[in-house]
């Protein structure tokens, strides 16, 4: 494939993303945090947020079949998951932890089971499509072109 | 000025009085690795030094606040901290630092995910300099950066006014015995209100 039509691909699919509601403008920050003197930033951020996810909703699943649900140790972790989510500008995953909230605040422990699952959907949806991402970016590179700048014009 | 200095202004030794623009050297804490690398990044690109610590703990150990002697490294300009952690929450950490004659001088940011108003209030009430609302952007570490520049270049020029002030007060004590003096009120009739008016004071009335 030719490095245009790659590059192009890109910028559609990065698009889409924010089309769809998958990121927001917080992942445009990030991207704007990359430079020459730090390149690999926001695959570094996106890293981290992918181990730290996975441990926490690791523990949350544990947390949650307990016989008795202690929502004392759940709330705190569905906190920091909508805390790095939102950092990184992973909006859906953002919003599932919101409402997952709520229902912890409820003691809800039908609600809450039914939101581990939502957010574990959309997060599994967000990694998928930043780890197409930066496939998409590393091929751009290993053809020894430059990653678009991002349009902001949608 | 030993004590409440923070800034370090390096003057090359010998002859050209040309300043170099001073590094804040930034305190960041925060329990969560994805802000930590984040607002890392953010000062970075913002010019300041910066020290991430995981917890209201390591941030009182890191400066020698707590109990354990041996402040460790550069002298820290600016402080800023997640509310929501773990043991002591970032409101503890204010407090602890404000508390502190040592550190109290030194600007505490707070940040937060949570938009609630009586949070906000209480860390300002607590000496808090600014909040920000997470997610942290550029913008807002450019405002911050900003901010405390302007307060150090404000009590820079508080300091020595006060000091002509006070010389002046202390020279007419002199000549008139009788005279009330009002050491410590003069001073904040013509600047306007800052939150550091009344620490500025404290630190005078110890001098004199």
């Amino acid at each position: 494939m030719e490095l245009v039509q790659m590059q192009k691909s890109l910028q559609d699919y990065t698009k889409s993303l924010f089309l769809d509601g998958v990121l927001d403008s917080q992942f445009l920050q990030l991207q704007q945090l990359q430079d020459e003197s730090n390149p690999d930033f926001v695959s570094q951020v996106v890293t981290l947020f992918f181990q730290d996810s996975d441990r926490i909703l690791n523990d949350l699943s544990l947390s949650l079949d307990q016989q008795v649900v202690d929502f004392k140790k759940v709330d705190p972790h569905v906190h920091q998951l909508k805390g790095s989510s939102s950092s990184i500008g992973a909006q859906r995953v953002k919003n599932a932890c919101v409402v997952f909230r709520n229902f912890c605040e409820q003691q809800n422990v039908e609600g809450c089971h039914r939101c581990l699952q939502q957010v574990k959907k959309e997060y599994y949806l967000v990694k998928n499509r930043l780890e197409t991402l930066f496939k998409l970016e590393q091929q751009i590179v290993a053809s020894g072109g430059m990653i678009p700048a991002m349009e902001l014009g949608f | 000025m030993a004590v409440g200095e923070v800034m370090r202004m390096e003057i090359p030794a010998g002859g050209d009085m040309s300043v170099t623009s001073p590094e804040l050297h930034v305190l960041a804490v925060d329990d969560s690795i994805v802000d930590r690398k984040v607002i890392e990044r953010l000062l970075r690109i913002s010019a300041c030094k910066v020290t991430t610590v995981e917890s209201g703990a390591r941030a009182l150990q890191y400066l020698g606040l707590d109990g354990d002697k041996g402040a460790s490294g550069l002298k820290v300009n600016l402080i800023v901290t997640d509310y929501s952690m773990p043991g002591l929450t970032g409101y503890d950490l204010l407090k602890k630092i404000k508390e502190s004659s040592v550190f109290r001088e030194i600007p505490v940011v707070i940040m937060s995910s949570e938009n609630i108003l009586p949070r906000i209030e209480q860390c300002l009430r607590e000496g808090a300099e600014d909040f920000l609302l997470k997610p942290v952007k550029l913008a807002d570490v450019k405002r911050i950066k900003e901010l405390i520049m302007r307060n150090e270049a404000e009590d820079c020029k508080t300091l020595s006014h006060s000091n002509k002030r006070k010389l002046s007060e202390y020279i007419d004590d002199a000549s008139s015995p009788s005279s009330s003096s009002t050491h410590g009120d003069s001073s904040a009739k013509d600047f306007p209100s800052s939150k550091r008016m009344k620490s500025e004071d404290e630190k005078f009335s110890s001098l004199l």
